[in-house]
C-alpha cells in the first residue's frame, strides 16, 4: 500500500513523500495530491522519492502529469533521492534526459 | 518440424524460385520496349506482385498456431474497457453487459466518447462504470478512439486492458483464455479474431477476414509481429504507460532542439514585424535570443530538458514583467497627464479610466497577456521550450495518435520498444459488420488510410529496435495497399491488347508460359493449401475490385501527411436510406472499366474474325478479361446487397455504429 506525506517548507516549497509503491493503483493519488497543492497556491513542488520502494510506468506517468500541472500555474516539480530501481525506470524511458533528480530535498530548488 | 511446416516450406521456396525466375525473365528478355508506354507499367505492376507474394511466403514460413493457452494468474487486475462514440444505446448496454458478465474478475467501463447522461444513468444503473473525457479535452485535440483509450488509462487501474468496440459482445471465457499469455513478462499484446454474426454465407460485402484473422496473424506471430487490431485485444498497461512515457521524452526532446533550432529565424522576423518604433520591446527580444542561445548551450552541455526550459520560462516571465512596468509607467504618467488636463478644464473626470488599476496591468505579464505574447510567432517558440506539452490534453499518449488506425501504429511501437505480442485464433467475441456498400466503403477507406498514414508517418523500415522480420511484416499489410495503381495496368493492359494489338510481352511464346503458368500455379496452390477450408475467394476479389479505395486512401493520405491537407472521409449515414435506390454510383469505376472490358473482347473477337490479331494473343488477353470481370463481378453483388436478414428470426436490420476503427482485414493477395 501507499500513503503520501505532503508537507510545506518555510520558503513554500511543498514536499510529496510517496511512502510504499508508486504504481498503476496509486499513480493517480499523486496526481491529486500535487492538483491540490497546485490548488492551494503551491506551485513549486519536490517529490521525495527516498521511501518508494518501487515505481513503474504509471507512476513516472503521474510525475510527468505533475509537472505540467506545476507548469502550468508557473512552477516546477523536482524528484529528489531516487533509489536505484526509480533511476532504472528514468533510464528505461529516456525520461531522464528531461528530469534530472536532486541528491537532496532541502536542495532540490536551489539549482 | 510438422509434416504440414515442411510441407508449406517447399512450396513456399518453389513459389519464391519460380516467381523471381519469371519476373527476371521479365525484366530482362520480355518487356515490348517499342510498347513501353504500356509495356514498363506492366512489368512494374508483375514485380510489385512478386514482392507482395515473396512477403506473403516469409509470413507463412514461420506460422505460429498457439494451442491450449496457460491458465491466467489468479491474481491478475482487469479493466474491460468498451468504446463508444454515438451507436445506439441498446447496442453499447448489450456489449457492456456481456463484458460484466465475463467469468474472470475485473471491471467493466463504457468510455462514452459522446458524453451522454442516458448512457451514463444505464450503465451506472446495471453498476458498470462510465467514462468520458475529462475537461483538459476541451479545445484540445481529440484523437478519436486514441484519445478515448488515453483519457481512461489515466481513470482506470488495472494491470491488463480488454477493448471492445460497442458492436463486439464478448463471450464469459475470453479472459480465461488470453491472460495466461502475460504470464511472459515481455508480453504486451494478445489479439483474438474479429468475427461478424450479421454477415450471410456468401459474405457479399467481403466483411469477414479469414485469411487475415487466421493464416495471416499466425504468421505474423511466428515473427512476433501478431497486429493489434483495436478490439477484442488484451493489452498490459504497463507496455502501453512505458511506451507512452518513452514517447513523452523523445518528443519533447525533438520539439525542444526544433524550436531551438528555429529561434533564430523567428526572432529575426519579429524583430522586423516590430519596426524599429518601439525600442522596449526589441530590447526584450535581445534579452529572449540570448536566453534562447543559453538554453542551447545549456542542452548542449547535457543540462536536463526539464531544468533549461524551467529557467528560460523563468527569464522570459521576468523580460515580460520588465517590459509590462515599462509600458505602466508610461501609462501612469499619461494617466496623470490626463487628470491634470481634467483639473484644468475643471470638468468631471472620467470614471472609466480611474479604474485602470495595477493588478489588472499585473495579469497583462502572465503568459498569454504580455506584450511578448502580442508576437504571436515568439509567444508560440517560447512555449515550445518547455515540458508541459500544452498543447494537448495530456502529456502521455499510449495510443499512438498519428494515425486513424491508432492500433497498428501503437503495436509497431511496442514491438519497437521490445514488447511481444500473440495472436489467440479462437473466436471468442462477436460483432456486427457494416450491412451496405456505402458503410463498407467508408470503413475500408478509413482502415487503408490509417494504414497509409503510419507507412508515411513512420516507416516500419527505418524504424529502430525492430527485428528485419518484423519490418517486414509491417511493410507486408502496407504493401498489399499499394495495389490500386497496379489493379488499373492489370486492368488496362487485355483491353488495350484487344482494341490496338499492342502486347506489352515481346511473345506469347512457349518462353513465356514456362515460366508464368508454373509460377501461377504454385503460387494458387499454396495460397488454396493456406487457407485451406477458409472463404478467401471474396477477399481475394476486393482486394482488386476495391482498387478506387486504394488509390484514394493513398492519395488522401499523402495529402494529410505531406501537404497537410485535412483526411477527407466521409461520415457515414447512421440508418440506411430506404428505397433511395441501388447504390450504383458507389462503385462507378468498377463499372466503368467492367463495360471497357466487356466492349474490349467484342472488339477483340472482330479483330480475329477479319484476321488483324494473332489467335493466341487474343484467346489468352480474353481469357485475363474473363478473370478480371469474375473479380470485379463482386461490385454488382455488394451494390444489390439488401442486408442482414436473420434466417432464424427474421427482424428488422439492426442500426449500424458509424465509427468503426479496425486495421486491415484484407488478404495478402
Amino acid at each position: 500500500m501507499i500513503e503520501f506525506k505532503v508537507e510545506t517548507t518555510s520558503r513554500g516549497i511543498g514536499v510529496v513523500t510517496p511512502v510504499g509503491r508508486l504504481n498503476m493503483v496509486s499513480a493517480r493519488r499523486l496526481g491529486e495530491v500535487v492538483t491540490e497543492l497546485v490548488g492551494a497556491g503551491t506551485n513549486r513542488i519536490v517529490v521525495d522519492m527516498a521511501q518508494t520502494d518501487f515505481m513503474d510506468s504509471s507512476g513516472l506517468g503521474a510525475l510527468i502529469a505533475g509537472l505540467k500541472t506545476t507548469r502550468q500555474a508557473g512552477g516546477d516539480l523536482r524528484l529528489a533521492c531516487p533509489t536505484e530501481q526509480i533511476q532504472t525506470v528514468l533510464e528505461l524511458t529516456n525520461l531522464n534526459k528531461v528530469l534530472r533528480p536532486r541528491p537532496t530535498v532541502e536542495g532540490a530548488f536551489d539549482a | 518440424m510438422t509434416m504440414r511446416q515442411a510441407l508449406l516450406r517447399l512450396m513456399v521456396v518453389v513459389v519464391v524460385v519460380l516467381g523471381v525466375n519469371y519476373v527476371t525473365w521479365r525484366w530482362l528478355f520480355s518487356v515490348n520496349w517499342s510498347a513501353w508506354p504500356i509495356a514498363v507499367p506492366l512489368v512494374v505492376a508483375e514485380t510489385y506482385s512478386l514482392v507482395d507474394s515473396l512477403l506473403f511466403c516469409l509470413t507463412m514460413w514461420r506460422r505460429k498456431e498457439r494451442g491450449e493457452p496457460d491458465p491466467p494468474d489468479p491474481e491478475a487486475t482487469v479493466d474491460v474497457l468498451v468504446t463508444t462514440y454515438n451507436e445506439p444505446l441498446d447496442l453499447v448496454m448489450t456489449t457492456a453487459r456481456a463484458a460484466k458478465a465475463i467469468s474472470f474478475p475485473h471491471e467493466t467501463w463504457i468510455l462514452d466518447d459522446g458524453n451522454r447522461p442516458e448512457l451514463r444513468a444505464l450503465a451506472e444503473s446495471e453498476g458498470i462504470g462510465w467514462i468520458t473525457r475529462s475537461a483538459d479535452w476541451d479545445d484540445r485535440p481529440r484523437h478519436a478512439k486514441a484519445g478515448n483509450i488515453n483519457n481512461a488509462l489515466l481513470a482506470t487501474e488495472g494491470e491488463f486492458l480488454l477493448i471492445l468496440d460497442a458492436d463486439q459482445v464478448p463471450e464469459p471465457q475470453i479472459l480465461d483464455r488470453t491472460l495466461g499469455y502475460f504470464r511472459d513478462e515481455r508480453m504486451a499484446v494478445v489479439q483474438t479474431p474479429q468475427f461478424f454474426v450479421n454477415v450471410p454465407d456468401d459474405d457479399p460485402l467481403g466483411s469477414q477476414a479469414p485469411l487475415f484473422y487466421g493464416p495471416i496473424q499466425e504468421g505474423k506471430d511466428g515473427w512476433n509481429a501478431a497486429f493489434f487490431c483495436g478490439s477484442n485485444a488484451v493489452l498490459r498497461r504497463e507496455a502501453l504507460m512505458q511506451l507512452g512515457v518513452w514517447r513523452y521524452a523523445g518528443e519533447i526532446e525533438i520539439a525542444v532542439h526544433r524550436a531551438l533550432r528555429t529561434s533564430k529565424d523567428v526572432l529575426a522576423k519579429a524583430r522586423a514585424d516590430l519596426g524599429s518604433d518601439d525600442a522596449h520591446a526589441t530590447q526584450a527580444l535581445d534579452k529572449v535570443a540570448y536566453d534562447l542561445g543559453r538554453a542551447r548551450r545549456e542542452l548542449g552541455r547535457g543540462v536536463a530538458i526539464a531544468d533549461v526550459t524551467y529557467r528560460f520560462q523563468r527569464r522570459v516571465a521576468s523580460i515580460a514583467r520588465e517590459l509590462v512596468s515599462t509600458d505602466v509607467d508610461a501609462l501612469h504618467a499619461d494617466l496623470a497627464a490626463i487628470a491634470e488636463l481634467e483639473a484644468t478644464t475643471d470638468e468631471a473626470g472620467d470614471a472609466g479610466l480611474a479604474l485602470v488599476d495595477d493588478a489588472a496591468l499585473r495579469r497583462m505579464s502572465e503568459r498569454d497577456w504580455s506584450p511578448l505574447g502580442a508576437l504571436a510567432t515568439v509567444q508560440s517558440l517560447v512555449s515550445s521550450v518547455d515540458v508541459d506539452r500544452g498543447e494537448e490534453a495530456q502529456p502521455v499518449m499510449p495510443m499512438a495518435t498519428i494515425s486513424v488506425t491508432e492500433d497498428m501504429a501503437t503495436c509497431m511501437r511496442l514491438h519497437a520498444l521490445g514488447w511481444s505480442s500473440a495472436y489467440h485464433g479462437e473466436q471468442l467475441a462477436f460483432g456486427l459488420a457494416p450491412e451496405d456498400l456505402k458503410t463498407m466503403l467508408t470503413q475500408r477507406l478509413r482502415w487503408a488510410q490509417g494504414t497509409m498514414q503510419v507507412m508515411f508517418r513512420e516507416n516500419p523500415m527505418v524504424q529502430q529496435g525492430l527485428t528485419v522480420a518484423q519490418k517486414l511484416m509491417y511493410l507486408g499489410t502496407m504493401w498489399s495497399y499499394l495495389s490500386g495503381f497496379f489493379a488499373v495496368v492489370y486492368l488496362a493492359a487485355p483491353i488495350i491488347y484487344l482494341t490496338l494489338g499492342v502486347l506489352p510481352v515481346d511473345s506469347l511464346g512457349s518462353d513465356f508460359f514456362v515460366r508464368l503458368i508454373p509460377f501461377l500455379v504454385v503460387n494458387q496452390l499454396l495460397f488454396l493449401y493456406v487457407g485451406w477450408k477458409r472463404r478467401t475467394w471474396r477477399g481475394l476479389q476486393y482486394s482488386l475490385a476495391l482498387f478506387p479505395v486504394w488509390i484514394k486512401a493513398f492519395t488522401s493520405a499523402f495529402g494529410s501527411v505531406f501537404l497537410g491537407r485535412a483526411l477527407d472521409f466521409a461520415v457515414t449515414p447512421k440508418v440506411r436510406t430506404e428505397g433511395a435506390g441501388r447504390p450504383w454510383h458507389l462503385v462507378k469505376p468498377q463499372l466503368v472499366a467492367m463495360g471497357a472490358l466487356v466492349a474490349a473482347a467484342g472488339v477483340g473477337l472482330v479483330r480475329l474474325q477479319v484476321g488483324q490479331a494473332s489467335p493466341l494473343g487474343t484467346w489468352v488477353n480474353l481469357a485475363w478479361v474473363v478473370y478480371d470481370l469474375l473479380v470485379l463481378g463482386v461490385v454488382v453483388k455488394a451494390v444489390r446487397y439488401d442486408g442482414w436478414v436473420d434466417p432464424e428470426t427474421p427482424s428488422p436490420p439492426i442500426e449500424q455504429p458509424r465509427h468503426k476503427h479496425r486495421l486491415t482485414t484484407k488478404g495478402a493477395a
